[in-house]
């Protein structure tokens, strides 16, 4: 078969590929999509996992190392076998979170923080780019297999096979920006690729058992003749090989494009949970029989990763070893195609983005296209990254065998797996510690698996390799900490994995995450509680125009507008502007993060809602049922509360209630009290003046005079009362005029002199000279009040009472201090209440209400009385009304 | 005979004078004491045939001064008449409960006062 | 918690639902274990023939499992509001 024969049938079907790609967008478009997204088809999209590395590999694997090949297979297996307890909650996550890629989960989950973003996506660049490499190598050496030339013009090849699949993916896999709406034409491609190599396989598989060794019975003669049943399963790498596989599975990037991001309804899981394993289980199927035929008829030296090609060609059966090809070819493509996608876009939405938006200040709400950006970052990301893949391939110069370099690429996935895991079971796992936990797997896998894939002698030197960096053995990159004789493999997963996990968790429970991240954390964790909305938007003061406008910029004018008008309507609005609701910034978010990833469209939407992150109220919202039920019994506490202090508020009424009524009562019996005591002189001694002839005229005289006494006395009570009544009800009128104060004195000091009560008063004229506009009368009673008491209480031998007006804090204020003892402490507190007297009654000869009536009519004025406790004798102080002071 | 005495814990002047007129025509011996403190003292110093008590005194009032009264031996069995001012039913039951032989209210009239004390001491 | 509309019996056919989501759990650790045995086994055509057995017959079982876990609207846990997930 000639070489160009091969180069056209290669170039047809490449075109055919092209064809029912387009064909597929194209129905797509029109809405008859609907067998498009059959389980069926998602079933053989994640085929992608069968790489040339499987095809040609396997083979190769089988023939260097029997059984082992199966595990790649085996691992992934259980996944899908223990889809429930897994892939469900990936999947319903990515649906409900409009996840791009594996990044974006995992920089979603962690507060939309983009720095775990960078770290996964590197990782995805470094672990996808000698993956790349290892298909170009393979499609490569199978060109080579049938050239004229041997081992001539390969880098040429690989050039070209490289700038081909950059073509093919950048037309169909940048057409769309929005990830969520799938790659039909992608996937369907994909779809016949995985058919075309499993009945390639299936094909070279049939002819090789039942034509080449005549049937399965004596087929296991010859495998238990060949080398391949001296190798037999070492435990710890069959062990660790199945975990790999697994973890792997979830983590590559293509894989979680195909399985999550392509995900048309995750019920196609239960379909794919054991259609994929059927497929895995026929791809490996004729492994052994192949490599055991192929190392029992081709010469030692011929490579058995080629077999496949190799053993029908040996046969001259061209048209199966052409088939062959074609699996091979559609292997490498499918993986390439995928693969340049799914990390195209974590580059362009986590790298190429978040540098555009921060070089821009003030964002994308000024000008410019963000779709075209996005676009043209997603196209350089796929040319770049075959680009590097293509390097790889040179500058490792195809070393190694296939199977190694696809577990080293295995290992430097699976550094996502712990903080994965974490992302969705645990809610504790913080941005720091995925962060550490993927930089420390990193490294130690850099360190022990990525760069010794190099070989000794090439970017790490023998010499470290035999006696570590500086010559620290304990570094050395396959016997870490002194750990010798394990398998490098082994090695490698263990320290990376091991020391990775142990970081996550530590810096995870070391640090506290932001609110976010709970909320994010919660939903994750509790997917299948809230997966309805993640509510993330507290509203703010983002102007529906302005969301507009930049939603057009990267959704696209039209879907922009639909989508803003479908909301409008929701809301019962006319036009296309809606309320900017929590709810819709939420959804529109989702729309957005389905264009740009998670994390940008968190950032551009903030920077036009002002940034507004989560509320406490957010948090609760989402708090799970346990939670709900404390808010609950918390309001139920707070009604409680309110009941208790309603009932404090009776009890305190009630209380100044019975108060009251007790006052009224003690009021009540005073007033008896001293209206009855008068009156019981007064009775008293007019029946002995009615009886009494036995007495003498002075007697008659006195008793007479006593009488009288009393009788006024029982009328200044009931004027006092009167007095205080009618200042206590606010009845009094004011008979206010402009007067001085000396005036008002004179008048209240020639009231108060009688010869009785002699005190001698000194006054300070210059000071009284003060104008005031106030009832005169009222005050002057108010004086007399107090100079009469000093009088009466005065105790000392020359009786003095000293009249001061001075200012006070911008008051005019009158004191009276006498040269007394004053009055008692106890009755300090109690004097200016009704009917609280010194203890000396009968000197008082009121009925102890003078200072209350005072202090009303001061009251009344705008003034006070108080009483100055600090001074040597009684001292009054009276603050004169102010206001009246001021327009006087 | 001999002389029958009576003692007068009142502090309004007036009110003495005119039951010290009253009953020292009548032939009694009358001692008054005017404050709240010292009058159980005051009782005990004079042994007095007879107690006149006023309710509101300066310092004590006259409901502790018989409660003083009724409690000590020598005091026990002396007769007290309690005069009040304030005339409400509650302080004519606390006045009995505490042992008061008699219980009168301000203003009260001369022969009243006359008569109760006679039947008293009597 | 009754007033969570969740019914305390619940109805045969949800039962089993449940139980079967509890055997979709279990199937990946039986699977596991028996997938790491060949290991120890020293005859490779023995342990090819056994490894493919055990294949087969977990494909089969979760292709049983699913078609009825599948048969019922969305794939929530019949009963995440009630303990399932807690557990976790």
């Amino acid at each position: 078969m000639s070489f160009d024969l091969l180069a056209l049938v290669c170039a047809s079907y490449v075109i055919g590929l092209f064809a029912i790609a387009f064909w597929a967008d194209k129905r797509a478009e029109a809405g008859q999509s609907s067998w498009l997204n059959s389980p069926l088809i998602y079933t053989l999209s994640l085929s992608i996992y069968c790489t040339a590395w499987t095809f040609y590999g396997a083979v190769g694997y089988a023939a260097r190392s029997g059984m082992e090949f199966v595990t790649i297979y085996l691992g992934p297996t259980l996944v899908m076998v223990g889809w429930w307890l897994l892939l469900r909650r990936l999947v319903r996550i990515g649906r409900t979170q409009r996840i791009t890629s594996i990044a974006d989960l995992i920089s979603s989950r962690y507060g939309k923080s983009n720095l775990i973003g960078v770290l996964v996506t590197l990782l995805a660049v470094v672990g996808t780019m000698p993956y790349i490499a290892l298909q170009l190598q393979s499609v490569t050496l199978s060109f080579d297999v049938f050239s004229a030339n041997p081992g001539e013009g390969l880098n040429q090849t690989a050039f070209v096979v490289a700038a081909g699949l950059a073509a093919f993916t950048i037309l169909f896999g940048t057409r769309n920006l929005d990830m969520n709406a799938r790659h039909h034409g992608v996937v369907i491609a994909i779809a016949v690729e995985a058919v075309v190599k499993l009945v390639a396989l299936l094909a070279v598989g049939i002819f090789v058992v039942f034509i080449l060794a005549g049937g399965p019975g004596s087929m296991m003669d010859v495998i238990s003749a060949s080398p391949i049943a001296e190798q037999s399963i070492r435990p710890e790498r069959w062990t660790v090989l199945i975990a790999l596989s697994a973890m792997a599975f979830i983590c590559l990037p293509r894989m979680f494009q195909v399985m999550v991001v392509e995900n048309y309804d995750e019920r196609h899981l239960a379909t794919a949970s054991w259609a994929f394993p059927l497929y895995l289980f026929l791809m490996s199927l004729f492994v052994v029989p192949i490599a055991a035929i192929g190392l029992n008829v081709l010469p030692d030296e011929a490579n058995p990763d080629l077999f496949v090609l190799t053993v029908p060609l040996e046969f001259d059966r061209d048209a199966l070893a052409l088939l062959a090809f074609l699996g091979g070819f559609s292997s490498a493509t499918s993986m390439v195609i995928v693969a340049a996608i799914a990390v195209s876009t974590m580059v362009s939405n986590h790298v190429v983005m978040p540098i555009w938006l921060s070089q821009r200040q003030g964002g994308a709400t000024v000008s410019g296209d963000v779709r075209s950006v996005v676009t043209l970052s997603r196209r350089l990301s796929i040319a770049g990254l075959l680009a590097l893949g293509y390097l790889y391939y040179v500058f490792s110069g195809g070393g190694g065998a296939l199977a190694a370099i696809g577990l080293i690429a295995f290992t430097g996935m699976a550094q996502v797996m712990p903080a994965l895991v974490g992302a969705i079971f645990w809610r504790g796992a913080t941005r720091y510690g995925a962060a550490a936990g993927i930089t420390v797997g990193f490294t130690v896998w850099l360190w022990s698996s990525f760069l010794p894939s190099f070989g000794a002698g090439g970017i790490i030197s023998a010499d470290v390799f035999e006696n570590g960096p500086f010559g620290i053995g304990m570094l050395r990159p396959q016997a870490l900490f002194g750990i010798d004789g394990l398998d490098p493999l082994v090695h490698a997963v263990f320290w990376s994995l091991l020391l990775n996990t142990f970081a996550f968790c530590l810096v995870s429970l070391l640090t506290l995450p932001t609110p976010l991240e709970r909320l994010q954390g919660a939903t994750f964790v509790n997917v299948f509680r809230y997966s309805e909305n993640a509510p993330g938007w507290t509203g703010g003061a983002a102007e529906a125009e302005d969301l507009l406008m930049m939603s057009q910029r990267i959704l696209g004018g039209r879907e922009a507008q639909d989508l803003f008008i479908s909301e409008a309507q929701s809301q019962g609005k006319e036009g296309y502007l809606p309320d900017v609701t929590p709810a819709f910034l939420e959804r529109l978010e989702r729309e957005m993060a389905g264009s740009v990833g998670g994390a940008t469209a968190h950032a551009m939407l903030m920077q036009i809602t002002g940034g507004e992150a989560v509320s406490v109220e957010d948090l609760i919202k989402v708090a799970d049922e346990a939670q709900q039920i404390l808010e609950y019994s918390s309001q139920l506490e707070a009604k409680s509360a309110e009941l208790g202090r309603t009932a404090d508020q009776l009890q305190q009424a009630n209380e100044k209630l019975v108060a009251l009524s007790v006052q009224k009562d003690g009021f009540l019996s005073q007033i008896s009290h001293e209206l009855r005591t008068p009156m019981t002189s007064i009775r008293s001694f007019s029946e002995i003046l009615m009886q009494g002839e036995n007495m003498s005229s002075g007697e008659r005289q006195r008793y007479s005079q006593i009488i009288h006494d009393e009788a006024i006395r029982l009328t200044r009570l009931l004027d006092d009362l009167l007095d205080l009544s009618v200042l206590e009800n606010g009845q009094v009128t004011l008979n206010e005029r402009s007067e001085m104060l000396d005036a008002i004195l004179d008048r209240a000091i020639a009231a108060t002199a009688t010869p009785e009560q002699y005190i001698e008063i000194q006054r300070e004229p210059p000071m009284e000279a003060v104008p005031l506009f106030t009832d005169g009368d009222r005050l002057a009673q108010v004086f007399i009040n107090l100079i009469s008491n000093a009088g009466k209480y005065c105790d000392a031998e020359e009786p003095k009472l000293q009249i001061e007006v001075h200012m006070l804090d911008g008051r005019r204020v009158v004191d009276f201090i006498d040269n007394g003892t004053g009055v008692p402490p106890d009755v300090q507190k109690v004097m200016f209440e009704k009917f609280a007297r010194g203890t000396d009654h009968r000197a008082a000869g009121g009925a102890g209400l003078g200072l209350a009536i005072c202090r009303e009519v001061m009251k009344r004025l705008g003034g006070d009385v108080i009483y100055l406790p600090d001074r040597e004798g009684s001292a009054f102080r009276v603050v004169l009304p102010e206001a009246r002071q001021a327009a006087a | 005979m001999e002389e029958r005495k009576v003692l007068l814990i009142e502090d309004e002047p007036n009110i003495i004078e005119a039951i010290r007129f009253i009953l020292s025509r009548d032939g009694w011996r009358v001692d008054t004491h005017s404050d709240g403190k010292s009058a159980v003292e005051a009782v005990r110093e004079r042994a007095p045939d007879l107690i006149i008590l006023d309710v509101m005194l300066p310092n004590r009032s006259g409901y502790d001064i018989l409660n003083d009264l009724r409690g000590a031996e020598e005091t026990h069995d002396v007769p007290v008449l309690m005069l009040t001012a304030r005339g409400q039913t509650k302080d004519r039951e606390l006045a009995e409960r505490l042992g008061a032989s008699r219980f009168m209210t301000k203003p009260f009239s001369n022969r009243e006062i006359l008569e109760t004390v006679r039947e008293l001491v009597g | 918690m009754a007033e969570r509309g969740e019914p305390l019996f619940l109805a045969r056919d949800s039962y089993r639902q449940r139980r079967l989501a509890d055997a979709a759990r279990l199937l990946p650790v039986l699977g596991v274990v028996l997938l790491l045995l060949p290991g120890f086994i020293t005859i490779t055509v023995d342990a090819i023939i056994y490894i493919f057995s055990v294949w087969a017959a977990l494909i089969v079982a979760i292709g049983l499992m699913s078609r009825h876990l599948a048969r019922r609207g969305p794939l929530d846990d019949a009963d995440n509001a009630l303990g399932d997930d807690g557990e976790r």
